[in-house]
Parts: structure tokens; sequence; C-alpha cells
């Protein structure tokens, strides 16, 4: 599969530019000729609003950098005393900042469902979703790094306990944790490389998007129906899709513009407008709401499983479960692609949907009573969805019959049985 | 699987949900909802009650409290004038370094100056406390879940102990809607404490609800500007959204 360029249509300056640094012709080809299924329905807006929320939080970062200090003794100062009160606008770059993490993940964890439903993850886009699941768990090193460098209770404390974790991988642990650490304890050493890193990786998830996208533009995008589209039912990206993200663009603008100006502290603990106290640990120690599914998964783990000891137990079981998201496309064995051809799998589709709210939920509890067997049944069943029952479904469901191209569809066999 | 079987499991969860939060619920009295004139997308603070609401804080909390965000210049924000703050900032006294010997000298405080904190340092604090430290007020609306109604409930919530509660130490007092119960801050006010300049009567409640919006302005001073900002936007956001969609709907009638 080659994909045809066509030259920019640019003339004098620009052109001698482009012939010799051929940039002009790559955006015109990345973002005006790009063929697009002319069929996408509106989750297919959640890519490019990540990316700019990616901008955005890039450049609100930037700017926070030059007023914050990384150091214990001044960094919740720099950020409560100066930023958000003397700071000319300081209080927008904060809440815009602080508020577009959560904003980040929620268009994110959206724009991976979408893939889910639609079986995007399928040949020929394995690579595509793997980069996919890269810059997922980069974005999480990131916000849990960043959610540190105020150096409120709440930080401190979860930045103990994750880092704690590592501590459970045998023979190294200790030694890997003090490392991590740079020092006998979370201190002024862990909060500098943390902030050292929180600025590097963005700009690392900024060039893995690139090449998510160069791997897009590769295959082609796909599409509700999930099956392959000839030349004639693509349009170009410009400008329709241009226009399409624009106003998916300016809605998004309303709700994270909620938050940023009429709820900016929704999202915050209110320990962490306490400073870091190493001798005050917060009565539940609960992390950013996008982490609390995978939190759920951590604590369920609460027996030693042969040699195994609980807490290693937990650390495998949370990591597990983003790492079998890079076998997702050879565990669904199903040729079908999108979740509308596939009855059964649609069932489950949703049935994981509620199992991650409601391991969501779970970890936002404290580890007590029922909530431990729920978290447990919900853990095992997430489990259960990618390494049993997406393989055998695969194999035993019968799709409904697909279209052949978008003119056939909806009024063809495929379509009288998708409306029943 | 069926939409029945479904739906009945998304049933099952959430009763099994529900009952477990139930059983774990609250040993803590929950505050009692309030209406609060800086809440809500048009709310704004009640200047009046912040200039109370200072006055409280400064002649009673100041006294076992710091504010160490708040410098006398700040308060312009509730509304002082400039001569007010030069003059309330004359009446207190700040350690300044160095007099042409080097040594530390105390001077009258200016508007740029801090509020001086009532302790030199923490150990001081909790020693003239029982042990236990009074937290800084400058951020505590936010640092505590739904912090108004709590701080209000805080204030005017002291009671008689039930008879079975052992208190853990000397000087405590009875408060339900302190984690615990037991509570190292002696009820901080009581009916006519202050005399209020504008004659409003100083009845518990009323100089619980005006040093509560003091502390969230303190908690947040850019508020006002916050909300106005957000209406702004808000319509311009909107607008443009809309022009986006008609112009998203005329080109995308070409296809048609
Ligand atoms: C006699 C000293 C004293 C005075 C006066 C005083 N406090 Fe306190 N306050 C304390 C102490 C001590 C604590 C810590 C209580 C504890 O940890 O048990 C405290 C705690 C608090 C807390 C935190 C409760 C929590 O949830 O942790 C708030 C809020 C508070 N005071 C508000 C006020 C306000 C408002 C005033 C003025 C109306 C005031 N205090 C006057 C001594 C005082
Ligand atoms: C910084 C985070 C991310 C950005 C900025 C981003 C950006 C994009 C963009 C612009 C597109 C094209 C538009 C679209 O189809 O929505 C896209 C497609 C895609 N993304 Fe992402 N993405 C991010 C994270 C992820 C993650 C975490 C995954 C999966 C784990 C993922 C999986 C995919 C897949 C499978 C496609 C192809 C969609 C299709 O054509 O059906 N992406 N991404």
């Amino acid at each position: 599969m080659q994909r045809e360029f066509v030259e920019a249509p640019v003339r004098g300056v620009l052109k001698w530019i482009d012939q010799r640094l051929p940039v002009i012709t790559w955006a015109y080809n990345e973002l005006v000729v790009y063929p697009a299924p002319r069929n996408l329905n509106y989750w297919w807006n959640f890519g490019s609003l990540a990316g700019i929320m990616l901008t955005i939080q890039i450049v609100t970062g930037i700017v926070l950098v030059m007023h914050y200090t990384p150091h214990v003794n001044m960094a919740f100062d720099s950020v409560e005393g100066y930023i958000m009160r003397d700071v000319n606008w300081g209080w927008l770059i904060r809440y815009l900042h602080a508020n577009g993490a959560s904003m980040f993940f929620a268009l994110v964890y959206i724009h991976i469902f979408r893939g889910l439903y639609y079986g995007s993850y399928k040949a020929p886009r394995e690579l595509l979703w793997m980069i996919g699941v890269v810059i997922l768990i980069l974005m999480m090193a990131t916000a849990f790094m960043g959610y540190v460098l105020p150096w409120g209770n709440m930080s401190y404390w979860a930045a103990t306990v994750i880092t704690n974790l590592f501590s459970a991988i045998p023979l190294v642990g200790d030694t890997l944790v003090t490392w991590l650490w740079g020092g006998f304890t979370v201190d002024n050493p862990t909060l500098q490389r943390f902030f050292s890193l929180h600025y590097l990786l963005p700009f690392v998830i900024f060039a893995l998007v690139f090449l998510h996208i160069l791997a897009l533009h590769q295959v082609g995008s796909n599409n509700p129906l999930g099956i392959d589209l000839s030349k004639k039912d693509k349009i170009p990206f410009h400008p329709y899709y241009t226009i399409k993200d624009l106003f998916g663009l300016g809605v998004f603008l309303l709700v994270y513009g909620y938050f940023v100006f009429y709820a900016p502290t929704a999202f915050i603990e209110p320990v962490n407008f306490e400073p870091a106290d190493p001798l005050k640990t917060p009565p539940h120690i609960v992390p950013e709401w996008y982490f609390l599914p995978f939190y759920a998964i951590l604590r369920a783990i609460t027996f030693d499983i042969f040699f195994i000891p609980a807490k290693l137990g937990g650390v495998i079981a949370m990591f597990g479960a983003i790492f079998v998201l890079f076998l997702l496309p050879w565990l669904d064995t199903s040729p079908v692609r999108s979740a509308r051809f596939r009855p059964i799998y649609k069932q489950f589709f949703w049935i994981l949907v509620l199992d991650v709210l409601v391991l969501g939920y779970i970890g936002g509890q404290p580890p007590e009573g029922w909530y431990v067997t729920i978290g447990q049944i919900a853990t095992a069943y997430y489990f259960l969805h990618f390494l049993v029952i997406l393989p055998i479904l695969g194999k035993i469901e019968r799709p409904l019959p697909l279209p052949k191209s978008l003119d056939e569809p909806v009024l063809g066999t495929a379509g009288a049985q998708a409306a029943k | 699987m069926n939409r029945r079987l479904f739906r009945v499991l998304l049933l099952a969860v959430a009763m099994v949900l529900g009952s477990a939060a139930t059983l774990l619920a609250a040993e803590v009295e929950e505050p009692p909802a309030r209406d609060w004139p800086h809440e809500g997308i048009f709310g704004r603070y009640d200047k009046a009650a912040l200039q109370r609401g200072f006055q409280v804080f400064k002649e009673v909390c100041a006294s076992c409290h710091s504010a160490r965000y708040l410098r006398f210049r700040d308060l312009a924000g509730i509304g002082l004038d400039q001569a007010t703050i030069k003059a309330l900032a004359a009446e207190f006294t700040v350690e300044d370094c160095c007099d042409e010997n080097g040594e530390p000298f105390e001077r009258p405080a200016r508007p740029a100056d801090r509020f001086p904190p009532p302790y030199p340092n923490d150990q001081a604090a909790r020693a003239a406390n029982g042990g236990a430290l009074p937290p800084d007020l400058s951020l505590i609306v936010k640092a505590r879940d739904r912090g108004e109604d709590y701080i209000y409930a805080l204030l005017t919530g002291y009671e008689e102990p039930p008879a079975d509660a052992e208190p853990p130490g000397e000087g405590v007092s009875w408060n339900p809607y302190f984690p615990g119960g037991w509570i190292a801050m002696p009820p901080p006010l009581m009916e006519d404490l202050v005399e209020y300049p504008d004659g409003t009567p100083a009845t518990v409640e009323q100089m619980a609800s005006d040093v509560t919006q003091f502390l969230a302005w303190l908690s947040e001073p850019t508020m006002e500007e916050r909300k106005r900002t957000g209406l702004k936007y808000m319509l311009f956001v909107l607008v443009l959204t809309g022009l986006f969609y008609a112009y998203k709907r005329k080109i995308w009638s070409r296809l048609h």
C-alpha cells in the first residue's frame, strides 16, 4: 500500500522553500487532501480534540513554569500563594492546566472506547493502536508526576504510595525505590526529577502523536461500518472534517470552560490545598479520577497467588490491565471490525464499559468490606473480557452480513437486520 | 445475552453498591447545606459580609490562627480603601531586617506586609493549644469538603458531649462536625464577642456566616474576576460554535 502524494499548490517563495524542504507539501497532504471516509460520526472528533488538548497543556505548562519553583520549601507557595494570587491571569493558566489534564483523559478514554466499539485496533491498524497505548502510558506518567508538583498533601502521599509500588519487585525493589526517590523518602530530589520529567514527557507524546497520525494516514481511517472503503466513499479532509472538527472543538471548549470558570476545583481533592506534610497521612489516599479504575485493580489483589505476594500481584494486575491492550489486535479473533455487525460483541462492549465504571467507583472508596469483593469481581471480569471472551467470541459469533460499500448498506439485508 | 438479563445485571450491581455505601456511611455528621451569596454562576461576594468577617477574623481567630497569604493591601479586594488599609496595617508591628548595625528591628506594618501570625512557629502554636496546631486559614475553605458549609457548621455546632464519649485529653470540646468529635479549639464565638460598626447584631450565627464568607474570599480572591471572564468566554465560544455549526451544515450540504 503506497500513499499518493500531491504537490502543494504554492508559488513564489513558498514554492522555493517547498522544493527544498517539503513541509508545505507534507502539511497539504496530511491536513487538506487526506481522503477521509464520508460516513465518520462525531465519535471521530475526539482524536483531533485530544491533539488540541495536548497542545493546550504544553502551552499553559510552559507559562506555569515561568512562575513555578520546584523546591519542597517553595513549590506550594509558588502555586497557591503566588501564581493563584499575584501573577496576572495566573489563576486562569493554572486552572486551565489542572482541569486540562482531566479533560485530556476524558477525551482520550472516549477515543479509546470508540476504537473498541468500531474495532479500529484490527488489521491493518495494529501499530496505530499500539502507538496509542504507548501514548496512554506516557500520559499517565506525565499526569502522575504533574500532580506531585504543587506539593500539596495529596501530591506528597500519592507520590509516596505510587513510588512505593516498585518496592514489590523481587530482589531489586527497595534499591529501585531509593533510586527513584533520589534518597530515602519522597523529598526534594524526587520533586525536582518529577519536574524535569513532567516537562519532558509531553514532547515525547507530541512526537508519538505524529507517528500515530503517520500510521493512520498510511492505512486510512476506520469508519462506523468497519469495512474497507473505496475512493468514491472518501472526501477530502479539508474542508469537510476541518469544519466538523472546529464545531466539535467549540462544543468541547464550552464544557472545558464550564469547569475552568465555574467549577475549577471539582477535580482537585481538598487535601491538596494543604501543604505536603510527611507526618500527616490523609485518611483516604485517592488518586485523580482518571486513575481510579487502575487503582481499584491494584487493590483488588489482597491475597498471595502461589509464590507471588499480594502486593506484587496487585502491581502486576494493574500494569497488566494496560498491557493487555497491546495484545488486543490479536486477542480479538473476529474478522469483523464494527460492533454494528457483531450483535453479541456489542453487549459485551457495554458490559465492559459498565465494568470500568464500577472499577472507577470502587477505586474511590476505602478498601473495606463489600467494596473489596466488588472490586475483585470487576477486576476478574476486566481480564475475562480481554483474555477469554474476545478470543472465543470471534470464533462462535455469527456477524450480520456486511455491506460492500456506503451506497449499498443501510437499506440492504444488513440494514434491515441492524434496524431490529 | 439479551436486554433483560443485561438490565437485571445492572440493577444488581447498583443495589450492591448502594447498600455498601449506606453501610459505610458517616460516623461524622454531615454539615447542613446553606445558601452562600458567592455560589453559582452569577454569585458574587457580599462585600459588607466580608468586611464584618475580616473584623471577626482579626479580633477572634487571628489570636490562634495565621493567614500567611493575606497581605494588608489585598484587603482592597473586600472593599477597604487605601487610607483604611494603611491605618489598619500601622496597628501591627512587624520585624524587619536590618538596621545600620545589622540588627533586626521592629516597625509598624505597611500595606505590602503580610498579616502577622500569632505564633513565631508551629511548635509555639502547639505549645499554646494543648498540642494541637491551629491550621493556617488562607486556604481552609478549599481544603475542606464543602468548605463553607463545614466551617459554618463547625463554628456553630459545639454541643454537650454524648455520655459515652471519653475525652482524649485536657481542654478539648465536643463538636459533632469535626472528624472524631473531640476538637482542641474551644468554642471561639459567643454572642456580642465583636461590635460591628454597621450595627448588625453580633449573634454567633451572624459572626460564623461573616467569617466563613471572609475565609471563602481569602481562599479564592480571584473568584469574581474568574466568573466575569467566564461569562464573556462562554458567550464568545457559544456564538463561535453556532457559526461553525452553520458553516458545517453549509459545507456538508454539497455532499447530498
Ligand atoms: C483559642 C485558639 C483558637 C481560636 C480563637 C480559634 N481557633 Fe480555630 N482552631 C484552634 C485549634 C487548636 C485548632 C485545631 C483543632 C484540632 O486539631 O483539634 C483549630 C482548628 C480550626 C479549624 C480546622 C478544623 C478542621 O477541620 O481541621 C478551623 C476551620 C478553624 N479552627 C476556624 C476558626 C475560626 C473561623 C476562628 C475564629 C472565629 C477560630 N478558628 C478561632 C484554635 C483556635
Ligand atoms: C495524546 C493522545 C492522543 C492523540 C492526540 C490522538 C490523536 C489521534 C487523531 C488526531 C486521530 C485521527 C482522528 C480520529 O480518528 O479520531 C487518531 C486516531 C486513532 N487513535 Fe489516537 N490519539 C491519542 C491517543 C490514542 C490512544 C491512547 C489510543 C488507543 C489506545 C488511540 C487509538 C487510535 C486509533 C485506533 C485511531 C484510528 C481511528 C480510526 O481511524 O478509527 N489514540 N488519534
